[in-house]
């Protein structure tokens, strides 16, 4: 059964790319760019790994973030979150929200897929 | 006060530094002890010999006992230090240093008021990236694109064999996204280029209006004599660089002009040559509220009243909004003064005039009278809390209070405080006991 990754990003040509290099990586690969819903998206489809954009349209990716960790089902689900801001206060906000990993934009494809990577294996180990 | 009157208090606290006792000094310098305790006290004058030879025994700078040093600078001084977090530096030295390197200590302290200024820039900076919506879309729309770009380019780079279909997409991408960066990185150039150019309030409003005030030594005579344009005289003013500061001055300046329309200069000066500064016989007298008759005072010629008059005015948060330096009186630049200031007492007491002598603890001996109330900066209205705002006159007394008993010892801020027990302090002392 192959590994899914629900990506949520709102900037369609960095879903593209994403998308391509993990698709090569061998996962199945689901996107969703609205805020609004995406609770809802991702209790529905259950992948393994969410990538998170945090500025979204309709709710910002921190309070999706936050909905995540209050739901049973999606309590320990890794998710790598994406930011345009890298200043220590929004890491620091985005750790107290359950983040998994917490990535700067502009990132290389090396390193998202070494996060996705990682954080994959470290939740089949647990 | 002229600062030389202070000569003696000087003499008295070197002496002290010393380990001194007055028999001592007097023995050395060839005086009596009595006539040294009057000099101490600022009973007598000194100068010539006398002072060369006491400067002498104290290991000081002649200049140093005429002319001290500035309590904001050492003030100043000790916060850089305090600031710096150096445990070592000789902070009960900054008179000692600020009276024999004024210059340098000058630059030291400018260095640091530079340092909190720059501070306070980074911080709107990263509140304006919070808290400015514009600003921060257009950011994460360059971050956005650039990590588009930079992902597509790395695939169409490090991917040995592509598709052509996938190849001729990710092309297309590329094009479209370096267009995207080109005109979201020109947007948020004239963006920023605006927001330079329509000087957005970057640092802080008070001090430039503070400095605007004290470049005209706190006295428009264009406007004493009525109808002046004062949107024009803040317009032209080369201290105000920001709207902020702009607007605060603004605010000062029309309360100026309304002080002198109510007070105008001729009666008032007469007033005050016939009653001396007495506020309440001033303000019965022009029928204006306390707070005008501290403004006029403050803001009279010196020369032309003949005494220095400090002012400070703060918010009912004890954020200070306005203030005028008077020497010797040290005034934090950055909130956080001692709460045992008459200013904030009359904050607890609206409406109720205080009137309190005071010495700054760990300065000369100076003592100021000093008067302070507040009152509700709108008209009340019912179901509506009233929004208060405190000002407080600083005299400096040329008679100091030997007894002191009668005088409220009070601090600047508590970082340089040396009152360890005090009741009101909020954190440690950056003093050593007994400075």
């Amino acid at each position: 059964m192959s590994r899914r990754v629900l990506l949520i990003e709102d900037e369609p040509n960095i879903v593209e790319a994403i998308r391509f290099l993990l698709v090569r990586d061998g996962w199945q690969v689901e996107a969703h760019s609205d805020g609004a819903d995406a609770v809802e998206v991702v209790v529905a489809a259950k992948p393994d790994l969410v990538i998170l954009d945090v500025m979204l349209p309709g709710k910002s990716g921190m309070d999706v973030l936050r909905d995540l960790r209050d739901i049973d089902e999606t309590k320990g689900l890794p998710v790598l979150m994406l930011t345009a801001r890298g200043q220590s206060r929004d890491r620091d906000m985005a750790e107290k929200a359950g983040v998994s990993r917490f990535m700067t934009k502009p990132f290389s494809n090396a390193e998202v897929l070494t996060a996705v990577r990682d954080l994959h294996a470290q939740a089949t180990r647990s | 006060m002229p600062r030389d009157t202070l000569t003696g208090s000087r003499i008295r606290e070197r002496r002290s530094i010393a380990g001194l006792r007055q028999a001592d000094l007097a023995r050395q310098v060839g005086i009596s002890a009595s006539y040294l305790n009057l000099i101490e006290h600022n009973r007598r004058r000194i100068g010539g010999k006398l002072l060369v030879d006491i400067a002498q025994v104290l290991e000081v700078e002649p200049s140093m006992l005429t002319e001290g040093a500035e309590a904001a600078l050492i003030a100043t001084l000790r916060e850089s230090a305090a600031d710096a977090g150096v445990v070592l530096a000789e902070t009960d030295r900054a008179d000692e240093f600020a009276g024999r390197f004024p210059g340098w200590a000058e630059v030291q302290a400018w260095s640091h008021r530079r340092i909190a200024s720059l501070e306070r820039t980074v911080e709107t900076l990263s509140d304006r990236l919070t808290h400015d919506p514009h600003l921060a879309g257009s950011l994460h729309e360059v971050l956005s694109t650039a990590a588009a770009i930079r992902s597509t380019a790395s695939i169409l780079a490090e991917t040995g064999e592509l598709e052509p279909e996938w190849r001729d997409r990710f092309h297309r991408n590329l094009n479209v996204d370096s267009l995207r960066l080109a005109e979201s990185s020109k947007a948020l150039v004239r963006y920023l280029d605006e927001s330079e150019n329509s000087d957005d309030p970057r640092g802080v409003p008070q001090e430039e209006a503070e400095t605007f005030f004290a470049a005209h030594d706190h006295h428009f005579a264009e406007i004493e004599a009525g109808g002046a344009d004062l949107d024009r005289i803040v317009r032209e003013a080369p201290e105000l660089t920001s709207i902020a500061a702009r607007q605060v001055a603004r605010v000062e300046l029309g309360i100026y002009a309304s002080d002198a329309k109510a007070m105008p200069l001729q009666p008032f000066m007469a007033a005050v040559a016939e009653s001396g500064i007495a506020p309440v016989k001033l303000a019965r007298q022009f029928k204006a509220d306390l707070p005008a008759v501290f403004r006029r005072l403050a803001f009279m010629a010196e020369q032309a009243l003949g005494a220095e008059v400090g002012l400070v005015v703060c918010d009912a948060s004890g954020s200070i909004l306005f203030r005028k330096p008077v020497a010797g009186f040290a005034l934090p630049r950055h909130g956080e003064s001692c709460p045992l200031w008459p200013l904030f007492t009359a904050l607890n007491r609206p409406l109720v005039p205080i009137r309190r002598r005071v010495s700054q603890l760990g300065r000369t001996a100076a003592q100021f009278d000093c008067f302070a109330v507040a009152w509700p900066e709108q008209m009340p209205e019912f179901e509506q809390d009233p929004v208060y705002r405190s000002i407080m006159m600083i005299l400096p007394l040329a008679e100091v209070d030997q007894d002191g008993s009668d005088v409220q010892p009070v601090g600047s801020s508590c970082r340089v405080c040396p009152r360890h027990s005090c009741g009101a302090r909020r954190e440690p002392s950056i003093l050593s006991d007994g400075m």
